[in-house]
């Protein structure tokens, strides 16, 4: 192994040549001859009934080529936006989906739902255009409360109550038998706050449309191409896949929000071919709040009963999870499968009932962000925990412990349906002790205290489930898509080598760490393999990358055609040592025969399966290119212990994060550095919930958080430096031990963050997030 | 309007709209994507460039005004092939992940670093690099880089 670039090294990154010198290529960034600039009008009520649009005016503008309504799509024969997962009722129905079209046409359901967009020669004459495009609207009652949506007005004609699902998972009746027997219950009403992603890149789009072949193509930021394209002409029907090339060049930030299929890049590719040019859209910012898929959003009451001594016995939770206006992409399997799954956490917790009611408001469509139903499953759990430790007057550190499923347990299966390959959950907590300075607290709080400062330590354990996912299983479960990755290694003539990946890189650094798993394997230099991903036109179908799926999933497909291009060198390398190939040995890039003192080289072997002299093509076909489709037979279950210690200035409400620690189980890991950096990201977008970071809407649906003027994104002085280490059970069901590392980070942060600064408090619960404003009130209330 | 600005050290003369943002006329008039737009409130600090050597948010000024000014971009910092030390420090330190606000970031740092006397500590760090938002590494390895950097400028 190099001890710079092989397995296990922090290998710098090769896509950052592009990056530091501004030379990366984002959407934005391409231009096409004779493009077009797009700008959509939106709506300026959360709901309304559409009476008439006037496009005559904005027709008048100098520069305007067209304006397209919601219902030129209708009659062209696109269909609605889907929802990918089908969840299932408690009472056996299906869930109830609204329509959803692109570009609305009878009605408007958030502020920012397009509902017409304008075509011009330049941007300045598409946003002239768009400003004068006016629409008669019937105002309505805007629903905008997660836990009233139920009871108000019906926002859409064929749901019912405004809910899409009543789901439920687990054991009820042990469940109540457990709490009818438990010394002790601890309740909590947990509100998990509505986030807004920001990636920083905002989402765009560039589509054309070629006449003379009848092809489309569409740039786009997009985190899964492949999805894009099937969605788009399977569903939406904007041209047969054959057609249609969906490419995601470098992508700037994705955290879930650019996985889902939107209105815009259906609208910018479907409208290229009227008007046989390209389009280009960039989202403003402000566009970016009030159209990109939020997250979380959560309504809960949740309980825990334990014995006297702290043994967990059964746990129950209830929660309201918002859907926003419409079912975006995958959001119906965010607050059931990527959540009530999750209700075990690190523990043996025997018995578990959770029921999720997802409701519509007239609200942004929530989806997948960062963690996506995991963080608000942490949340609920260790938040619960830490709790009940402070009412039995137990250590959290201790109730933890005693809870743990043992390392003797695995598999261990929990009472909400996931089956844990592995762990080592106080192996973790143990380090984290240590790294946290744990014996020095004490003295920390009473130098603190002694600063006029309130200091207070908080805990999370949490464990996610990543590596989506065993396609039969998800299937089963209403996914309507199989979770499994592709992969091809395209050996060059010289031995270099092309991978094509359908993960797609967004920051992750798949470059560099596919890279280092193809050199490592193949002995051959690092500087010698290129990856290449993010286009359809070039890989095969593959899925994406969210769920911290692309080493576990996508890493373990490149590995599967490796193992595929080891073997045919064995066979071509057989024939030049006149052996057989199960007498050839492949190691540190040289094929070897015991009955030979000279190995070929990986190269050579590379040379001669194009250049075919030395074997029986009957046999044995020319080239050395192998495919590989890799489909998990699990989840991968990362878990980790956070230690969290913050200082609240009692004078002013603000908290100060003093300490950070947090140790991760990833199993094997790549590229160290690249895996701490995504633990450093996804802490700050924890850290971001706990204390900074709410979506909220007015009682009339309009969003009073739509810039960064209002919505407060962590900067630089709100954080501090992260202590982060790893321990390592390596995951038993995939080639190369490895669980995935993008989600911990926001996964297991805001419990620590909150059971700290109630610590400090030393009050029940404080909601996120923990602004001054907000914990200053706190501590006057003193509750 | 026409202006005359020197760009990374060649002068050009451009013709802008009256209302032509500098971040527009850098990245369309001149094709210098390396400049990104990531808000439309002057927060982000993705724009992020030198003019007249001092960091502007090229997004909160007018074309016009940089008329006759000289403007740095990040296409601009390199001698040659020999990376600016900030850039080294931004990849030796992963201080980048999908890159987007990194041209920004190291805009500023760059001129952190340069108008500072004394030599910079972290925190003096994050409280210059408040104006750049970062969504994806947590800044952590960022102010690593700044610090690192500012040893070899």
């Amino acid at each position: 192994m190099n001890a710079e670039t092989g397995i296990g090294a922090s290998a710098l990154r090769k896509e950052d040549a592009r990056f530091i010198t501004g030379k990366g290529q984002y959407t934005d960034d391409i231009n096409v001859f004779g493009q077009t600039f797009c700008v959509f009008v939106r709506s300026p009520h959360a709901r309304a009934k559409i009476k008439s649009i006037d496009t005559a005016s904005a027709m008048a503008v100098a520069g305007v080529i067209r304006v397209f309504t919601g219902d030129e799509l209708t009659a062209d024969g696109i269909g609605d936006l889907p929802c990918g997962w089908v969840v299932t009722s408690k009472d056996g129905n299906p869930m109830v989906a609204p329509a959803h079209p692109p570009i609305a046409t009878e009605f408007v359901n958030y502020v920012g739902e397009p509902y017409a967009f304008v075509v011009a020669e330049t941007l300045q004459a598409a946003r002239d255009g768009a400003e004068a495009v006016s629409a008669d609207f019937e105002v309505l009652e805007a629903v905008v409360d997660t836990g009233t949506a139920t009871s108000s007005a019906q926002i859409h004609e064929n749901v019912a109550n405004n809910q899409a699902y009543d789901w439920e998972l687990g054991d009820k009746d042990a469940t109540d038998a457990a709490f009818a027997q438990a010394d002790h219950v601890t309740s909590l009403d947990i509100v998990n706050n509505r986030l807004i992603p920001n990636a920083i890149e905002p989402r765009a789009a560039l589509g054309s449309y070629d006449a003379a072949s009848q092809t489309y193509t569409l740039y786009t930021t997009s985190q899964n191409p492949h999805v894009e394209r099937v969605v788009l002409a399977l569903f939406v029907q904007v041209a047969p896949e054959a057609n249609l090339r969906v490419i995601s060049p470098d992508v700037g930030g994705g955290f879930g929000s650019k996985i889902f299929v939107y209105a815009e890049e259906t609208a910018v590719i479907w409208a290229s071919a009227k008007i046989g040019r390209p389009i280009k859209w960039r989202a403003d910012r402000s566009e970016s709040f009030l159209s990109d898929a939020h997250g979380r959003d959560h309504v809960t009451k949740a309980e825990l009963a334990l014995s006297s001594s702290g043994e967990m016995l059964g746990l129950r939770v209830k929660t309201i999870a918002n859907m926003g206006a419409y079912l975006s992409t995958f959001s119906s399997s965010v607050p059931t499968y990527l959540y009530g799954t999750l209700m075990a956490g690190q523990y043996k917790t025997p018995a578990i009932y959770v029921e999720t009611q997802a409701v519509f408001t007239n609200t942004a469509p929530v989806d997948a962000y960062r963690g996506a139903g995991r963080p608000e499953a942490t949340y609920v759990v260790e938040r619960l925990v830490e709790t009940a430790a402070r009412e039995l007057g137990m250590d959290p550190v201790e109730l933890r412990r005693i809870n743990f499923i043992p390392t003797d347990a695995f598999p261990y299966q929990t009472p909400v349906a996931l089956q844990y390959d592995t762990g080592n959950y106080a192996a973790s907590m143990a380090k984290a002790l240590e790294l946290a300075d744990s014996d020095g607290y004490m003295a920390r709080k009473a130098a603190s205290e002694a600063a006029g400062k309130l200091r207070g330590r908080g805990y999370s354990c949490y464990i996610e489930a990543c590596g989506l996912a065993p396609s039969q299983l998800v299937l089963q479960l209403g996914a309507g898509v199989g979770l499994f990755e592709s992969a091809e290694v395209r050996v060059d003539v010289s031995g270099s080598v092309t991978v094509m990946t359908g993960s797609h890189s967004h920051g992750q650094g798949h470059e560099t760490t596919f890279a280092q798993l193809v050199s490592d394997r193949l002995g051959i230099p690092f500087d010698s393999v290129n990856v290449i991903h993010g286009d359809t036109g070039r890989s095969d179908y593959g899925l994406g990358t969210y769920g911290s799926r692309s080493i576990a999933v996508g890493g373990s497909a490149i590995d599967k055609a490796l193992d595929k291009i080891i073997a045919k060198g064995k066979k071509i390398a057989a024939h030049m040592f006149e052996t057989t190939d199960d007498q050839v040995d492949f190691a540190d890039g040289q094929f070897s025969y015991a009955g030979s003192n000279e190995p070929k080289p990986f190269a050579e072997i590379a040379g001669a399966a194009y250049i075919p002299a030395v074997y029986p093509l009957d046999e044995l076909e020319p080239g050395l290119s192998e495919k590989a489709f890799y489909d998990p037979s699990n989840f991968t279950y990362p878990a980790g212990s956070y230690v969290c210690e913050v200082e609240i200035d009692p004078t002013t409400g603000e908290t100060d994060i003093a300490k950070f620690v947090a140790v991760d189980d990833f199993g094997n890991v790549i590229n160290p550095m690249i895996v701490e950096g995504q633990v450093h990201g996804g802490i700050a977008q924890g850290i971001g919930q706990a204390l900074l970071e709410h979506g909220i809407y007015d009682s009339s649906g309009n969003l009073a958080t739509g810039s960064y003027m209002d919505y407060a994104m962590p900067r630089a002085d709100d954080l501090p430096d992260f202590q982060v280490d790893m321990t390592s059970t390596p995951c038993t069901h995939n080639p190369l031990g490895v669980k995935g590392c993008g989600e911990a980070g926001a996964i297991g942060s805001p419990a620590a963050v909150m059971n700290a600064i109630t610590d400090a408090l030393g009050v029940k619960d404080v909601s996120m997030p923990a602004t001054p404003q907000t914990v200053w009130q706190t501590i006057q209330q003193g509750t | 309007m026409k202006i005359n600005i020197t760009v990374n050290g060649a002068e050009q003369a451009v013709d802008v709209a009256d209302n032509a943002l500098l971040s527009d006329v850098l990245r369309d008039a001149l094709g210098l994507t390396g400049t990104h737009i990531g808000c439309d409130t002057s927060q982000c600090g993705a724009c992020t460039v030198h003019l007249d050597g001092r960091s502007v948010k090229s997004c909160t000024i007018l074309a016009g005004q940089a008329d006759g000014g000289e403007v740095t971009t990040i296409e601009g910092i390199a001698n040659g092939e020999e990376l600016h030390p900030m850039q080294v420090a931004f990849r030796a330190n992963h201080a980048l992940q999908c890159g987007f606000c990194t041209p920004g970031m190291i805009m500023s740092a760059i001129d952190l670093v340069a108008s500072s006397d004394e030599p910079l500590n972290a925190e003096q760090v994050r409280e210059g690099l408040e104006g750049n938002i970062c969504r994806c590494t947590g800044y952590h390895n960022i102010v690593k880089a700044v610090l690192d950097a500012q040893a070899n400028m």
